[in-house]
């Protein structure tokens, strides 16, 4: 042990807090007496200092397997479900993987990983572990084609912002997430929930949104996240009017007025907040205020967080980044200064800063440079509108031009479409610059939403 | 409607939005006459091709961009069905 105190999940979890649960669709596992139990078949001393993927098919034995491993595993790498198995074998050589926990215990015996251990519900009782060192966590990022990069955190810069924002008043929170929790934005939720005593309801992408809405409630869900995308399809679904929760939280795309005021009117009893995170530069901050954007005073050192604006991109730098990408090919993660590129690209206007964009999600109009995110706030703004999506679209004339996907909310009169439609231009040539208005609107029934909740841009 | 209403009334449409006063459309009218940008023929043809299912000035390499407002008409009439 090193001098400093090395904390692990572990060291957050005692018999003294009864009640608390993690549970998904299928099964409820108590914290409770979780340190003398086992997921792992009673074989996590076989795993001590090993580099072990998790690679299991569901949320509620990874959780389990993340409790129990941290603090023991040297590294662990957290597979998102919709992890595209061809890369299992570059991402397990630029990680050092020498043990996978898995529930396909079959697939992995055959594979050159020495160590094969399977997670296993019920829990079987087993003798309490103590803290050996601080395990480095592995994150994989979203929603690039080709292989994801490794994104290495410790579990200090992990939880930094659920330290920082300390426990939550009241009665102990019971946590949900429309996310993954082996994405960044889902693993906040669950160590929030570890961390500060509350309990978790996990998702089950196979679960319809009505039936997912039933068990939030049921389990008394006062705490929930999810990008954009997830809140502008439970609105859309006419599900949240059964759904009270006492705090609403956006994450992972650009919270737009527009979202932001839908939540507001669903749930006027609850706090709606939006955060700034990504899996590179860590939590970012948090927005209460009700409004898109952020305040410009934001940047500059808060809270230990350090924010500049370079070229129109937002940077930080904060204990709470990764330090570093993973691999034998890895680029650098931060600047020379320490400070983690966003690429999220943001505009003053008046005294605030506003999210326009991703710089790689930039669509080229016949030359000019267009953020689709830009277009689609304006598009938003319409009240009969619910989601949309700007893309570009070839065209001989010149070269592209911008067309835009829109769904309305529901009950609007498809009659009135046309209507809708000529007030959405209006709108839309009143706000922005004549080649981002769009050429072509689609109403559809439907946009495509990525498994990480982001809304689906891959022809942009 | 037949395809020249319907291209007359694309152009006529884009026109009021694009706050373009159009005079009046004869065949002869050169399509440089009609006010309209690029960025507005974009959208015409963008349009067109959605409503029609055909693009003529992407189908073949060998389709001189029209330049009167017949050419542009008969472009469209003459794309095989």
């Amino acid at each position: 042990m090193s001098p400093r105190e090395i904390f692990s999940l572990r060291d957050h979890l005692g018999a003294e807090l009864t009640g608390r649960t993690l549970s998904d669709a299928h099964d409820l596992v108590s914290l409770t007496d979780i340190l003398s139990q086992t997921v792992l078949g009673g074989r996590l001393r076989e795993l001590s200092g090993r580099a072990v993927l998790l690679k299991l098919s569901d949320q509620l034995r990874s959780g389990l397997a993340m409790i129990e491993l941290d603090g023991i595993a040297r590294r662990m790498l957290l597979c998102p479900p919709d992890l595209n198995p061809t890369h299992l074998d570059a991402l397990i050589a630029d990680a050092g993987i020498d043990a996978v926990v898995t529930d396909e215990p079959d697939i992995w015996a055959a594979t050159g990983v020495p160590l094969v251990v399977t997670a296993r519900l019920p829990l079987q009782p087993a003798e309490p572990a103590k803290t050996e060192r601080a395990t480095e966590w592995l994150m994989l990022t979203s929603g690039t084609s080709g292989v994801p990069k490794i994104v290495g955190h410790t579990l200090e810069a992990l939880t930094g912002a659920v330290v920082a924002e300390g426990p939550a008043r009241g009665p102990a929170p019971v946590w949900a997430t429309f996310y993954d929790i082996r994405r960044y934005g889902g693993l906040q939720i669950f160590l929030r929930a570890i961390l500060c005593g509350g309990s978790m309801v996990l998702s089950d992408p196979h679960e319809a949104l009505a039936d997912h809405v039933a068990r939030l409630n049921a389990c008394g869900v006062s705490h929930i996240s999810g990008t954009p995308s997830h809140w502008r399809k439970l609105l859309m679904s006419g599900s949240a009017a059964q759904f009270r929760p006492g705090y609403v939280r956006l994450s992972g795309e650009i919270a737009d007025q527009a979202v932001l005021d839908g939540l507001k009117a669903a749930f006027p009893n609850s706090s709606v907040g939006h955060a700034y995170a990504s899996t590179e530069a860590g939590v970012g901050f948090a927005v209460n205020d009700g409004l898109e954007g952020f305040p410009a005073h934001y940047l500059g050192n808060r809270n230990g967080v350090e924010m500049k604006v370079v070229d129109g991109s937002l940077r930080i730098r904060s204990t709470r980044t990764a330090h570093a990408y993973i691999g034998r090919n890895a680029a650098a993660l931060t600047d020379d200064d320490g400070f983690v590129d966003s690429g999220d690209i943001v505009e003053l206007r008046g005294d605030r800063y506003y999210f326009v964009g991703r710089r790689g999600g930039i669509i080229n109009i016949g030359g000019l440079k267009v953020h689709p995110e830009e277009i689609e706030a304006v598009i938003n703004r319409h009240p009969d509108v619910r989601m949309s999506r700007a893309k570009s679209r070839r065209s001989p004339i010149t070269g592209g031009i911008v067309v835009a996907d829109v769904i309305l909310t529901d009950g609007t009169d498809p009659a009135r479409a046309k209507d809708v439609r000529d007030q959405i231009l209006y709108q839309c040539r009143a706000q922005l610059a004549s080649h981002k208005v769009p050429a072509v609107i689609r109403f559809v029934e439907a946009l495509d939403v990525t498994p990480a909740g982001k809304l689906a841009r891959t022809d942009a | 409607m037949s395809v020249r209403s319907k291209v007359i009334e694309a152009i006529q449409q884009i026109a009021r939005e694009q706050h373009v006063t159009l005079p009046a459309l004869s065949d002869d009218l050169s399509l440089h006459e009609t006010g309209f940008d690029s960025l507005a023929f974009a959208i015409l043809v963008a349009r067109l091709e959605d409503e029609t299912g055909v693009d003529p000035f992407t189908v073949s390499e060998d389709v001189a961009f029209p330049a009167t407002v017949g050419d542009f008409v008969r472009a469209y009439e003459n794309v095989p069905a």
